[in-house]
């Protein structure tokens, strides 16, 4: 196929598909015999050599513990890992290295927040706001807070769309909200949400705003400055970049307020069995041998992202979507789940007469992979009152003859079921 | 169709799957149990009646995959009459069949028309559908009350 094929439509600034799947060795293979399709991405990303080189890299040439030793290669891997941290802020325009925390993934990241922001501002009687969208990892960590500190758990509901009812936010932010939580985008609808509006509106009531960007960071630029949110998670692994590694943005007077997390190692400045005093932001909140490798591994797949440009990425994505929303919609017996009017990364469907996992064998034998189930967002198949569904998910080596692929499946799926 | 699909949806499967045997709570029930699979949201309720060893009546109700819903009505086909000892060994020679033990393949007649599941053995990822059912069945039987579930 050529690569002109990718461009109609886009323009010359069109990203160059074929090339950027030779970056991405796990692409060239076969499952049963099919040319493998990949699109679980808002599962997993695949990663690029670059990534898996860095790695190795690493492991190779210069492993060694950060901010301890004098010795060299202790010096180089502080280097590396400091500059991962700066390449992570210049990736999400945040405005000082020290908001960048690392973490394992979005979801320490919230929980970290509900454990060292939360304990410390939430109290009986009070109130946390999420939406009736997140992912149980947004939900969980709330819920466990709110049980300790019995304070109240309130949830904005969605419409038939899965839209944001932004009338129900503004009502339910209460002088007890002390803390609002949402995903910047769903991960089993694909609905982006206005987050500028839900920050205005929060601020608003001065009630700080974290926003989960696990779906987001893939996607579309994020400037964190301009959206002004308190807190910002996301995971590496979803962007390109390895498992195991994840961020948390949070702004500097809000980390410079907050107890700290886990107790250990570089966390510290001092110890006594009396008293410890702490380490400076973001080190206070990074206790332990951090995942050296990981930050690198993360800070490659940034700035592999970047270096394609994120806003063609973005453009890219959203051809994909489009085209996919298109041709999966017109198969007779689809029903979308997921229609707002933004949407990014995610179609999320059902299928008269064929439970989605399935589907999910038939296209497995077909060596297409998508992720079939509840997506960890029980609440949004309550919502919509069934119990799963079959979610394609892109990235930036994903081509409408994929998508076509995918087509294909799903009628063989209905042909198997008729 | 490949072959393994070809023997997982095999045609009573498909069949059992559209027009599930037994979905029905029988008034005559006297125990019931729930059963879970957390990993994809599929849920099955057994009911029984009881009389002292044996089963007297068996019907399920719940939403699955096709695998999970012809399972559960070919369940509730071969253990009804039976005694709980006797649905006891069956579930432990069905699961030996859907994880692939060869000795359960060899002997699959034994299972009667169970042996069609045999094809589930070659799908792990689908052998918690396949078994949810029984899970229920066992649990109904021994008269728990927390709801089982697929990964306990």
């Amino acid at each position: 196929m050529s690569t002109a094929a990718y461009r109609t439509g886009l323009g010359p600034a069109a990203l160059d598909v074929e090339r950027i799947r030779r970056d991405f060795p796990i692409l060239d293979q076969t499952i049963h015999g099919k040319k493998l399709v990949y699109l679980d991405n808002a599962a997993t990303s695949q990663k690029p050599r670059a990534v898996i080189d860095a790695i190795v890299r690493y492991y190779e040439h210069y492993n060694s513990n950060v901010h301890r030793g004098v010795h060299t290669l202790s010096m180089r891997a502080t280097e590396a890992h400091d500059e991962a941290r700066e390449t992570v802020r210049r990736f999400i325009q945040a405005a000082d290295a020290s908001e960048i925390i690392f973490v394992r993934g979005a979801t320490e990241a919230v929980n970290l927040v509900a454990q060292t922001y939360g304990r410390a501002n939430v109290g009986e009687g009070d109130e946390v706001l999420i939406t009736a969208m997140e992912h149980h990892s947004n939900i969980v960590p709330w819920q466990i807070l709110c049980q300790e500190k019995h304070a109240r758990l309130r949830v904005v509901p969605i419409n038939d769309a899965g839209e944001l009812d932004l009338e129900a936010f503004e009502k339910l932010l209460s002088p007890r909200t002390r803390i609002v939580a949402v995903a910047h985008v769903s991960n089993a609808l694909g609905t982006v949400n206005p987050l500028r509006k839900i920050i205005q509106l929060a601020h608003a009531h001065d009630v700080p705003v974290l926003v989960d960007g696990a779906q987001a960071v893939p996607h579309m630029a994020v400037d964190v400055q301009a959206l002004g949110c308190d807190f910002y998670a996301f995971s590496g692994h979803k962007i390109y970049g390895p498992t195991g590694i994840g961020v948390l943005y949070g702004k500097e007077e809000v980390l410079a307020e907050m107890p700290p997390y886990q107790g250990g190692g570089d966390m510290i400045r001092s110890v006594t069995f009396e008293k410890t005093t702490y380490n400076v932001v973001p080190y206070m909140f990074e206790a332990g041998t951090p995942d050296i490798a990981g930050a690198i591994g993360l800070g490659v797949a940034l700035e592999y992202v970047m270096g394609l440009g994120i806003d063609r990425v973005a453009a890219h994505g959203q051809d994909l979507l489009a085209y996919a929303t298109e041709k999966v919609g017109a198969i007779d017996g689809v029903r979308l789940i997921g229609t707002a009017q933004h949407r990014a990364g995610v179609l999320s469907f059902v299928l008269d007469n064929v439970h989605p996992h399935d589907l999910g064998t038939i296209l497995d034998r077909e060596g297409i992979a998508i992720r079939t189930g509840h997506h960890c967002a029980q609440p949004v198949m309550d919502r919509f009152g069934i119990p799963a569904t079959a979610r394609a998910s892109f990235a930036v080596y994903n081509t409408k003859e994929e998508i076509d692929a995918l087509v294909d499946g799903i009628r063989k799926a209905h042909e198997v079921f008729a | 169709m490949t072959d393994d699909l070809g023997q997982l949806y095999q045609e009573v499967i498909l069949e059992h799957s559209k027009a599930p045997r037994n979905y029905r709570k029988p008034e005559s029930a006297n125990r019931e149990a729930e059963g879970y699979n957390p990993l994809c949201g599929d849920r099955c309720t057994v009911f029984l009646d009881v009389e002292g060893d044996a089963i007297k009546d068996i019907g399920f109700q719940g939403s699955g995959c096709a695998i999970s819903r012809a399972s559960a009505s070919m369940m509730t086909q071969s253990v009804k009459g039976k005694t709980k000892a006797e649905a006891a060994r069956l579930f432990e020679e069905f699961h030996r069949l859907v994880t692939g033990d060869e000795k359960a393949i060899a002997s699959a007649q034994d299972l009667g028309k169970l042996a069609v599941f045999a094809g589930v053995s070659k799908f792990p990822a689908r052998v918690k559908c396949a078994t949810l059912a029984w899970h229920t069945l066992q649990s109904a039987l021994e008269n728990k009350h927390e709801p089982v579930s697929t990964e306990e």
